[in-house]
């Protein structure tokens, strides 16, 4: 048995270690602390002029920094000192002004031949780069009974003006119910909302009741609002998230009605919270002619303040709000900027054209959560949370001509008030309330500590493997450790080029299969070994040995990776992170053990008489 | 075969089987009496890790947190004596977190906001049906695996090696009231990785046995391919063994609990790959006719 490779197999392992060692490259370089600059707005461009004036604002603070950079959307500056990082921020946001999102980033130093290449580094998770990582829930239910709520207020006007007369008529659940005098009301209110609400489908005299009309939302129209309410929040989030200036943000649908948002490197997790966690709406409403309506007090957080009275109905929601910026008039007084969608344009040109002298009121609607504390019957305390609504009005302008799709309110104090307003009517431009259900925040300097801690651990586990196999195996450990050190570049540079984040629980993850990927080569040693002392040739032992063992490593390894599968299928954030490293190690680890060992053995003790094996 | 020392692994089974029926016993009473100390991942909660300059008083922290208004802070050293972790039960409002670092950082005191965990009641619900079901799905699978690829004693015998692996693992989790998270849930899952693993090869060299060595009984057979085995199990389970001691002395505390997950059960895995599979096998009956492939089938067919 000659043990020998055809060229083909050779040239194939060859090829697998350069493409190795060239995608695993670009870890060994550190990425350089860098400012990042852009606009408030996609539109506005950032040039060399620009990044002039950055330069500029650096080099009066003191700041070094090197190798600027502007691609017309972008500017970034890198700095020579990462302690300086903070303070170069404060000082670009302070000389651009509050038009210009000033980030903090890693600019990555991956030489430009190995990005040509596709070559990056791997990204760092969360628990490793510091950060905070919020999940999002959203109540769809309140986004259905917003809906139902305006329909039922036009239905109800449309009840009256057709004359037709109605008992109650009320929001149930995710049903409107309506009580009638007769049957010919039951009869004709259902043909007015079959012609005119084609989502809600009327179902007259159920049950006992002859004389009631149940309302329910379309199946469609149910799933058109969830979707639309998911989408809006996305959208204002990915706005609040833009507001916060950092590098990188994801903001994602997670499921049926959840939103994930990953903030990496955020310093300031109070302030990132403040503004993602402001779980609030908006609502625009005539001020009450004094028949009807309800008292609001004005948002004042230093205590009680002055209320209005402003009308029941609103006439726009923050749905129909899709952008609010703080700027100044002609005559630089400060103002702030609205613009509406185009159903809500229509709705406050219809509400403001006759109503042009009065108020209009802003409502900022914030959905809290407050714990309640009672007894079981099992005599437990039980703590329960019972979400409340706080409404406060943030804005009292009085209408001076009709109101379109972009309008602005005036007559404010001052720049700070015009931003603090602004604000809160992004903040408040959310279909339907949020509620955090799981934040994970990891302070920058344990998310460096726990690098430091991945690799000391990997570098002494490996050690300690390394070692083992060399006491045990001797010549043949040598051949092992070269496959697992090969291993361990394989699954850096997988990991690298399919954009996989490294985790804590990951890196565990690698360790692992540090001790676990020698587990095919005790096989095929331990093989080898039972063949030399069953009386085989060298040779023969050595390829019966890897014949052998191959059958058991694979089940072995298959029925592994299933476990490891099905970990990342279940698992969330740093646990699939564990999973992604299991299982790309035990497929690098089966070639370089099985196929990249047997090379270096045919390369040197194949196809020669050898009288004793160094095994 | 000649200079391979045959141990009589099987002659000690029933010693083994009493002793996997103790542990397994005083695991499922423990985990039903008692259960696990879930992790806030399961339990849902806030907990918060600061870090100070010098050594922390905890007793002094968890009086100044009630003074603030905190119900029941648990207050602990984490790691070492400037680390301080703080958890508080129940779901609270979003700016808890804030609220007690500000309490902490009273009186001008330097202290490092490390890290923050809040899950909602909600979220630890699904993750401990997630992951529930995800270790039954993965015990489900790999029972079929191993019943197609090898044979249907084979695949109960594998699984309940699995099964014994794991509750004896959760089983010292238990009782030494170590906390249950989700990096220990998922050690546990690898570690129905590593047990399989284990399991399939000794399981491997008993068909491959079964198949070569005609004039031997089952036990015979067993005991020739455990002790075959037994060199690549032991070689297999220090190497693991020397890694997981780098993770648990120096991987930080975040994963200190994974590892000893993973110690323990890479421990008993490697016990049961030896008693429990090949016991289980013995107890089923297995014999040679199990593993006769059909296509092989006629070669044999003349013996008696």
């Amino acid at each position: 048995m000659p043990n020998k490779f055809p060229l083909w197999k050779n040239v194939l392992i060859l090829l697998v270690v350069t493409f190795g060692f060239i995608y695993a490259a670009p870890n060994l370089y550190p990425p350089d602390p860098a400012v990042q600059l852009s606009g408030q707005s996609g539109a506005m461009v950032i040039d060399q002029a620009i990044l002039d004036k950055v330069e500029s604002s650096l080099d009066e603070a003191g700041i070094e920094y090197f190798a600027g950079e502007a691609d017309g959307s972008t500017a970034l500056v890198r700095l020579r000192d990462g302690g300086l990082q903070l303070r170069a921020k404060e000082v670009i946001q302070a000389e651009m002004g509050g038009d210009y999102i000033v980030a903090l980033n890693l600019a990555p130093t991956t030489s430009d031949w190995l990005l040509s290449l596709g070559g990056a580094p791997m990204k760092l998770g969360l628990d490793l780069r510091g950060g905070v990582h919020f999940l999002l829930e959203v109540d769809l239910d309140s986004a259905l009974t917003n809906r139902l709520e305006a329909d039922l207020l036009n239905i109800k006007t449309e009840l009256r003006e057709e004359r037709i007369r109605y008992g109650s008529f009320s929001v149930k659940g995710r049903q409107i119910v309506g009580q009638f005098r007769d049957e010919e009301q039951v009869e004709r209110a259902s043909a007015l909302i079959r012609a005119n609400y084609r989502d809600l489908q009327p179902q007259s005299g159920q049950g006992q009741n002859a004389l009631s009309l149940v309302l329910n939302l379309s199946d469609v129209a149910t799933r058109e609002i969830e979707d639309n309410a998911i989408k809006q929040n996305l959208t204002s989030l990915r706005n609040r998230v833009n507001e916060l200036g950092v590098s990188e943000p994801l903001v994602s649908r997670q499921g049926k009605n959840r939103i994930v948002v990953e903030l990496p490197g955020v310093q300031d997790t109070a302030e990132a919270k403040r503004i993602i966690g402001k779980t609030a709406n908006l609502e625009f409403r005539l001020e009450s002619d004094g028949r009807s309506g309800e008292t609001f007090e004005f948002r004042n957080p230093s205590g009680q303040g002055p209320n209005a009275r402003l009308e029941n109905k609103a006439v726009i929601t923050g749905e129909n709000v899709t952008d609010a910026r703080a700027s100044f008039d002609e005559n630089g007084r400060p103002q702030v900027s609205i613009d509406l969608d185009a159903k809500g344009g229509w709705q406050m040109g219809y509400a403001t054209r006759d109503n042009i002298g009065r108020a209009l009121g802003v409502l900022f609607i914030e959905y809290k959560t407050r714990l309640d504390k009672s007894i079981d019957e099992n005599g437990e305390l039980v703590i329960t949370p019972v979400p409340f609504v706080e409404k406060n009005i943030i804005s009292l302008a009085t209408i001076r001509g009709q109101l379109g799709t972009s309008f602005r309110i005036t007559g404010l104090d001052g720049q700070r008030e015009s931003s603090e307003l602004a604000l809160l009517l992004r903040a408040g431009a959310l279909a339907a309330p949020m509620y955090i259900v799981e934040e994970r925040t990891i302070g920058p300097s344990l998310g460096a500590e726990n690098i430091q801690l991945g690799v000391k651990s990997v570098t002494l586990g490996m050690a300690m493997v390394l070692l083992f196999m060399l006491v045990i195996y001797k010549g043949f450990g040598v051949f092992a450790n070269i496959a697992l050190a090969m291993n361990l570049l394989l699954l850096v540079a997988f990991m690298s080029l399919l954009g996989a984040t490294l985790t804590l629980p990951g890196i565990a993850g690698i360790v692992l299969t540090v001790g676990m990927a020698v587990d095919a080569n005790v096989l095929i040693f331990s093989r080898i070994r039972e063949e030399l002392a069953s009386g085989a040739s060298s040779q023969g032992a050595i390829s019966a040995g890897y014949d052998r063992a191959f059958v058991s490593i694979l089940d072995a390894n298959i029925t592994t990776l299933i476990v490891a599968v099905i970990l990342f299928l279940i698992g969330s954030g740093p646990v699939k992170g564990f999973a992604v490293t299991l299982s790309l190690g035990i497929l690098t680890s089966m070639f370089t053990s099985i196929v990249m060992t047997r090379g270096l053995v045919n390369l040197i003790v194949g196809g020669r008489k050898i009288e004793k094996l160094w095994i | 075969m000649t200079d391979l020392k045959i141990y009589d692994f099987m002659g000690l089974r029933k010693i083994a089987m009493v002793l996997s029926c103790i542990m397994l016993a005083v695991s499922i009473w423990s985990l039903s009496v008692q259960g696990l100390v879930l992790g806030l991942d399961f339990s849902g909660g806030t907990q918060i890790e600061v870090g100070y300059e010098q050594p922390a008083d905890v007793g002094r922290l968890s009086e100044k947190l009630e003074a603030a208004g905190f119900d029941n802070p648990v207050v602990v050293h984490f790691g070492s004596e400037t680390d301080v972790l703080i958890r508080l039960q129940g779901q609270p409002e979003q700016s808890l977190s804030d609220r007690v670092y500000s309490v902490l950082q009273e009186g001008g005191e330097q202290v490092e906001l490390r890290r923050v965990d809040f899950v909602g009641p909600q979220i630890g619900e699904e993750l401990r049906d997630d992951g529930g079901l995800g270790m039954l799905t993965a015990l489900a699978i790999v029972m079929l695996y191993v019943a197609i690829r090898f044979q249907f004693k084979f695949s109960v015998g594998a699984v309940l090696a699995l099964v014994h692996d794991v509750l004896i693992t959760l089983g010292v989790f238990s009782l030494a009231r170590l906390e249950f998270d989700l990096t220990v849930l998922a050690a546990v899952l690898a570690v129905v990785g590593y047990s399989l693993n284990d399991t399939i090869v000794v399981s491997d060299r008993i068909r491959e046995n079964f198949r070569k060595i005609r004039k031997a009984t089952p036990v015979e057979v067993i005991n020739e391919s455990l002790s075959q085995t037994l060199w690549r199990t032991i070689n297999t389970s220090l190497t693991t063994m020397l890694v997981l001691l780098a993770l648990f002395f120096i991987g930080g505390e975040l994963i200190h609990n994974f590892a000893i997950a993973l110690m323990i059960g890479v421990g008993i895995g490697t016990y049961s790959s030896i008693y429990v599979a090949a016991t289980v096998m013995l107890l089923m009956n297995v014999d040679r006719e199990d593993l006769l492939e059909p296509v092989e089938g006629e070669l044999v067919d003349d013996l008696p």
